[in-house]
């Protein structure tokens, strides 16, 4: 029988023949960053992307088999549907702790917003297809698919999520994964309750009187503008700061990079008045589905040996995979029309930097540009044209790519950051050097365009006024000592909170990389923030709206404002590096109406 | 429970375009939960010889890892930085855990330093700690120990801080190795937290013990 080895290097020859049988010649490889010198259809320079051990060894690494990129078109993530018959046992506003609901607090804004729909998602275990070289993947997944289904939400109409836990049991995870789970809503406004805390995790527990023992969890997303119990009451909230691209995952503290890596990830997507979904109407934007595409960016290495997506539980770290999924599938194309598309380019990691560059291999030294429109879950105060987008695990960026101008043309989305260290990026390469992870074929039909030209945009919203004295500045110094990721000196612990933020105050947080050997994206749950300063001067354009991840680069001090409204509770601050989040680079803060003057916490 | 997953399996085969692949995968690996489990075996888990504070030879996947929940941490004893700190802590988490540490849960802590900490230096840093049984300081040939330092991580990526046994990772690994559940804390964390960590791992309820 063949070895493990023997197949991987059968099934490269056959790929290599396969693409060349397709009309590509060897150079044509080279440089799309798909064949080395010797002849393999394996990853060149900044494809090769594992972390490496320090002696260089490829110690515990695993290489992907190969697989042959671009000839699965993209897929698209169903539109989840709310249920057409009343959830049993009926939603309540205090934990159903006899019904099987793992929930540990009561719904806040239960009564002031009641939900209008009502959606149920399982979590189980499925066997899913990659790429057609690979065997089918053991993955978990909202509703057994990954990326889960999309979200599609309207501010002012609030829905509650019954989150069920079908994972299997926990000695059948495959090798990695805890089937104890919390779905995070990223960029929620919302009550601490539905957050989905990395505290909050909920399954059937051993011990019958854990209150968060149970087979579902009741999240409940009220759809409301910052402000609505607060500072914005007459309105409603605050127009200023709705949002559009968020996206829900699993948040179970210790273990979200094991379960996030294993599937459970996907889109919540909101719209309003202006962001309507429809290119006809409000702001003009391409309009969803058809021309507004989520794209959810994942990193994996596959075992050649198991056929199975490895996760390399001894990492301290962070975690590169050699193959690049969007949507779900190893490098897809998407074949597209003539015209302006909108797509909310979503980093899950678990630990990867990309800088995004629209790469034409015909014309390598062209510029493409194209429209950021958004940067996390918000729309910028306005459009702005920029020739890359660079992105950490968790943000959002929501780009306008106007294909007109590539009509007939194949052009890549191509990453150009190298990295090989799961704790940082390298340098950029050039053109045509990096990651080609996704293909667009703008061979679709002529079709119209009502979508407005973004450079005729000259306002989306304005920002919030950040000029407010702040009652407290807190400052947090992301640390590494003895290998163990440290805010302040301190470590996750669930059982406390660390500050106590006055409800209704304004804040200044101080965030603080005093090393050149990692960088941090650092999400703080529930409440935004705009950046001040990054470094000491104003951040650039891109960076000028609100968001809700400060990408913490090298010897970097980042100032942000916050408004903490409408709702209390715990809520966690954290590196979005999933591998540094698991190992501790968390804490828990805390509203409440007293708040405390603590500035290192 | 082996059985859902056969069958599971068989279903995607009849399903798969590459029908012919997975049905060799399916021979090969049998029951999917075993082959994960054997993977991480080979990949994490060498089987060297070892010597405890006690005298007692034992074999690392034989005679420690195998079927138990454990905690593993490196240290040395001349540590004066974080070393002291996190034993500390430790000896708590052995106190919390009860009796269940020599059952079920073993703690191992592996020097960094052999040629210095033979069996009986290890024997005295335990006693110093009020170290308890179910709880063993580990030594043996350097190369072995260097082995198991890089298979199970406790490794800094920048070969000159790897080098500074002073900077040396100070996380304490926690898992379930028949459940094939594992992750980390750090050292310095909480007891009481690291305590609650260590039941993320444990067995399901109606199961004791992976035996
Ligand atoms: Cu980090």
């Amino acid at each position: 029988m063949m070895s493990a080895r023997e197949k991987e290097r059968q099934n490269a020859a056959r790929n290599r023949r396969e693409l060349i049988a397709a009309g590509f010649s060897r150079r044509d490889f080279v440089k799309m960053g798909l064949v080395t010198r010797a002849g393999w259809l394996v990853p060149m320079r900044g494809l090769s992307a594992r972390s490496l051990r320090s002696d260089g060894e490829e110690d515990g690494q695993p290489t992907s088999p190969p697989t042959t990129p671009f000839v699965e078109e993209l897929s698209m993530m169903p539109i989840k549907q709310p249920v057409t018959s009343p959830l049993t046992p009926a939603p309540t506003q205090a934990p159903n702790h006899t019904g099987g609901e793992g929930r540990t607090r009561s719904h806040q804004a239960f009564l002031t917003s009641p939900p209008q729909k009502y959606y149920m998602v399982e979590q189980k275990e499925a066997f899913v297809s990659i790429s057609p070289n690979l065997d089918l993947q053991r993955i978990w997944g909202f509703d057994g698919i990954s990326p889960g289904p999309t979200y599609v939400a309207r501010y002012g109409e609030p829905v509650l999520v019954r989150n069920v836990n079908k994972l299997p049991p926990k000695e059948l995870n495959g090798g990695f994964g805890l089937p104890s789970v919390s779905t995070h809503l990223h960029n929620n406004h919302g009550p601490s309750e539905s957050d989905g805390n990395p505290c909050d995790f909920f399954g059937p527990f051993e011990k019958l009187d854990d209150p968060r023992r149970g087979d579902f969890y009741d999240q409940h997303y009220p759809n409301v503008l910052a402000g609505i119990y607060s500072t914005h009451q007459a309105t409603q909230g605050d127009i200023n700061e709705s949002l559009s691209t968020l996206w829900y995952h699993d948040h179970r503290v210790d273990f979200t990079s094991q379960n996030v890596y294993k599937g459970l990830a996907g889109f919540y997507l909101l719209f309003n008045q202006f962001d309507t979904g429809d290119e006809l109407t409000g702001f003009h934007l391409p309009s969803f589905p058809n021309f507004d595409i989520p794209l959810l960016f994942a990193d994996k290495v596959i075992d050649p040996t198991s056929g199975q997506i490895f996760f390399d539980l001894f990492n301290l770290d962070g975690i590169l995979g050699d193959k690049f999924l969007v949507n779900g599938k190893i490098q897809p194309r998407f074949t597209v029309s003539p015209r302006r598309y909108r797509f909310r380019l979503l980093d899950t990691g678990p630990s990867r930097f990309y800088q995004f560059h629209l790469t034409d291999p015909a014309n390598l030294s062209a510029v493409n540009s194209f429209w950021q429109i958004a940067n996390d879950g918000n729309l910028l105060p306005k459009p702005v044209s920029v020739s890359n987008v660079r992105i950490s695990v968790a943000e959002r960026m929501d780009i306008i790519i106007d294909f007109s101008k590539f009509a007939g043309k194949s052009i890549y989305l191509e990453n150009r950051l190298e990295q090989t260290d799961g704790r940082k990026p390298n340098g950029v390469l050039p053109a045509g050097q990096g990651n080609f992870v996704l293909r667009f074929d703008v061979t679709g039909p002529a079709v119209p365009d009502n979508s407005v030209d973004p450079a005729l945009i000259t306002k989306f919203y304005d920002l919030p006024d950040n000029t407010a004295q702040p009652r407290v500045t807190r400052t947090f110094r992301f640390e590494r000592g003895n290998g163990m990721w440290q805010i302040n000196g301190q470590f996750m612990d669930c059982t406390s909170a660390r500050f106590r933020v006055k409800q209704n105050t304004v804040e200044k947080w101080i965030l603080q990389n005093n090393s050149g050997g990692w960088q941090h994206p650092i999400h703080i749950h529930f409440e935004e923030f705009q950046m001040l300063k990054r470094n000491g001067v104003a951040p650039p354009p891109v960076e000028r709206g609100r968001k809700d991840v400060a990408r913490l680069q090298f010897d970097e001090q980042i100032e942000l404002f916050f408004r903490f409204r409408d709702f209390v509770g715990r809520y966690p601050m954290h590196c979005h590096n999933l591998v540094h989040e698991d190992h501790a680079m968390m804490l828990l803060w805390e509203i409440d109406d007293t708040g405390d003057l603590n500035t290192r916490p | 429970m082996g059985k859902i997953s056969r069958r599971a399996s068989l279903a995607i085969i009849g399903a798969a375009p590459l029908a012919g692949a997975l049905a060799v995968r399916a021979e090969e690996a049998g029951d999917g939960l075993s082959s994960s489990r054997e993977v991480i075996r080979s990949r994490y888990f060498p089987n060297v010889t070892l010597i405890t504070h006690e005298g007692r030879t034992v074999k690392f996947y034989d005679d420690l890892i195998k079927d138990n929940i454990v905690t593993i941490n490196f240290m040395y004893a001349d540590c004066g930085g974080v070393c002291p700190g996190i034993t500390m802590n430790l000896a708590k988490v052995q106190k919390a855990l009860g009796d269940r540490v020599g059952r079920d849960i073993f703690m191992y802590s592996f020097t960094l330093q052999p040629e210095h900490d033979t069996p009986a230096v290890l024997k005295a840093y335990a006693e110093m700690h009020g170290v308890k049984p179910g709880w063993s300081f580990l030594t043996g040939d350097p190369a072995d120990m260097e082995l198991l330092r890089r298979k199970l991580g406790f490794v800094d990526p920048d070969p000159e801080v790897d080098k500074d046994k002073s900077q040396h990772i100070g996380n304490v690994r926690y898992g379930n190795e028949p459940l094939q559940l594992w992750a980390a804390c750090p050292g310095l964390a909480n007891p009481q937290w690291i305590v609650e960590s260590i039941g993320f791992v444990d067995w399901p309820a109606g199961r004791r013990g992976g035996r």
